[in-house]
């Protein structure tokens, strides 16, 4: 439990983090280290707050107290032009897609290439096609976003954020909508992409089984704080019953499928105007 | 009582602070444009969308509100045996106030609810927030072309409505009600003058188109991203672009043709 990563090898890292929307306090003081050429895994229960952390990673949300350093960089006291270019090297793959929705998939995938670099058309339609081929879409190339399916159109923009050639990138539910056959060959790309390209790897996930079976080191969110770490078996054979609870899907125990309200008996028999 | 005071103290305080980031808004998005200038092709897309996809809508009502002038022209003028001025009576009206205000008011309910729409639909959909992560900045990729497209194509839709009414009110005039074609024409072509209408219609439609696509864009990229959030939006556009545009033709006039 205790064998934290050695913070100078890690590409990431997030210090004494704390981050609120409106009242609500999302995370509260939390420190994560997401280590160098390594995938490393965010688990947790909905609405603990994955997502926000990849966008304060991102730097696309401020944090309240506590920094975030990404390749020796402060991410939120750079200059904006610093910012982007280092958003250059941050693959993001969003957790709706987020494709753009006017352009068809090849013109998507080709998006980042012809905004930051100058290559010629010939290059650009060759680095596509095998971008989309590495999803298994390359067929797909002429169809436009509404035409995708949910899991399709999640694959694209896996297309999209590798098309770069990032040092990282940041899944945020890659594996929700796809079949077995396609979360299989998603696993084995996000794993081979990690081997073969040494790219750093933050996975945020549900699917407790596919990402055991390819990260290296797992955190597990919860109330705003780190409830359990380790490697996935360090993690299966926690005795924190936060862990145990999420790692085995029990309803009860100390994370809480409801969101906080007042007593359930109490709400139904008041007769109030106000809900 | 109280009660009202703290709901006025708050209602302001939205619409201030609303005004601010409606001015950075303007000011990044000013800054933007520069970068337009070097991938035309951005602005030419826009063009079309914004302008020339306007046309049928401004030539038809350009039309019409030509052939009405004329009528109502023609039955005041005649009553003073003035009806060989009807020209310059229908152009002055067009090129000065008509023209320009009424192809506004259409711009912002065609193009620029278009803009609000499109705008906010991408941020709900986090198109915007994707944009960013790759290193693309919105505002100079989306915003900026757009705003630059709307300011272009104000003056020339203007343009284009006021030559059809012209065209629309000599059609009434000379080949329905019997005015002299030729009066129609020279009489307008002395009494026009070219600093005082054409300039200062292009002036006020400059002003418009500016005013039309900073409102329409701030209202998209401002709006709650959700369904509802991004259709009060659209409203917001349509109705604050109407009085805004109003509203600045009564300064403006009072500017322009104030001393003559
Ligand atoms: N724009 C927003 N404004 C206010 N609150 C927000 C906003 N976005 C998210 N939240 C709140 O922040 C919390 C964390 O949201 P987040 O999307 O990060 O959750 P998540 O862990 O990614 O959940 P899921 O697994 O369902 O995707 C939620 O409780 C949500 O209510
Ligand atoms: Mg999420």
């Amino acid at each position: 439990m205790n064998n934290s990563v050695s913070p100078h090898n890690s590409l990431v890292s997030v210090k004494n983090l704390s981050f609120s929307r409106g009242n609500k306090k999302i995370f509260n003081d939390i420190s994560l280290e997401f280590e160098r050429g390594k995938i490393t895994a965010i688990m947790g229960p909905s609405g603990t707050g994955k997502t926000t952390l990849l966008k304060l990673i991102g730097g696309q949300l401020l944090p309240e107290q506590g920094f975030i350093n990404v390749d020796g960089n402060d991410v939120h006291r750079l200059r904006r032009s610093d910012l982007f270019d280092l958003r250059k090297r941050m693959g993001m793959l969003f957790q709706s897609g987020a494709l753009l929705t006017d352009m068809n998939v090849f013109d998507n995938v080709a998006f980042p290439l012809r905004e930051h670099t100058k290559l010629p058309e010939s290059m650009i339609r060759t680095l596509v096609l095998m971008k989309l081929q590495a999803v298994g879409l390359r067929g797909a190339r002429n169809l436009m976003p509404n035409e995708l399916s949910g899991g399709m159109a999640r694959r694209i923009a896996l297309a999209r954020a590798i098309a770069l050639d990032p040092m990282m990138i940041m899944y945020d539910e890659p594996f929700t909508g796809q079949d077995p056959i396609s979360k299989g060959a998603l696993v084995h790309l996000i794993k081979s992409l990690n081997t073969i390209l040494g790219l750093t790897s933050i996975i945020v996930s549900h699917d407790v089984q596919e990402t055991a079976a390819i990260a290296d080191y797992i955190y597990v969110l919860s109330d705003g704080k780190v409830v359990g770490q380790g490697t996935p078996k360090e993690i299966e054979q926690s005795d924190s019953d936060w862990v145990q609870q999420f790692m085995t899907g029990a309803a009860d125990g100390p994370a809480h499928f409801h969101y906080p309200a007042r007593d359930y008996v109490d709400d139904l028999l008041s007769t109030g105007k106000r809900y | 009582m109280i009660e009202f005071l703290q709901h006025l103290g708050k209602e302001t305080h939205t619409s201030f602070t609303k005004l601010g980031r409606g001015t950075y808004f303007l000011l990044q998005t000013l800054n933007g444009i520069v970068s337009v200038v070097t991938r035309p092709r951005l602005l030419i897309n826009q063009l079309y969308s914004v302008g020339v996809l306007s046309f049928l809508i401004i030539t038809i009502s350009g039309l019409f509100v030509g052939m009405v002038l004329g009528l109502q022209g023609y039955y005041i003028l005649s009553d003073f045996g003035a009806d060989e001025t009807l020209g310059v009576m229908v152009a002055a009206s067009l090129v000065r106030e008509l023209g320009p205000v009424v192809s506004a008011l259409l711009f912002a309910g065609r193009a620029g609810s278009a803009l609000t729409a499109e705008i906010g639909l991408m941020k709900a959909t986090e198109q915007l927030s994707g944009m960013e992560m790759m290193a693309v900045d919105p505002i100079k990729r989306i915003i900026s072309p757009r705003f630059l497209a709307g300011i272009i194509s104000m003056p020339l839709l203007a343009a284009l409505f006021s030559a059809v009414g012209i065209i629309g009110g000599q059609i009434i005039g000379s080949g329905l009600l019997g005015v002299d074609e030729g009066a129609y024409w020279s009489q307008m072509q002395a009494k026009i003058d070219f600093q005082d209408d054409i300039i200062n219609g292009i002036i006020k439609s400059l002003v418009f188109g500016f005013v039309a696509s900073w409102i329409a864009l701030f209202e998209g990229y401002d709006a709650i991203p959700t369904s509802e959030g991004v259709s009060r939006a659209t409203t917001r556009t349509v109705v604050n672009s109407a009085f805004s545009i109003l509203g600045l033709d009564f300064i403006l006039t009072a500017l322009m043709f104030g001393d003559n």
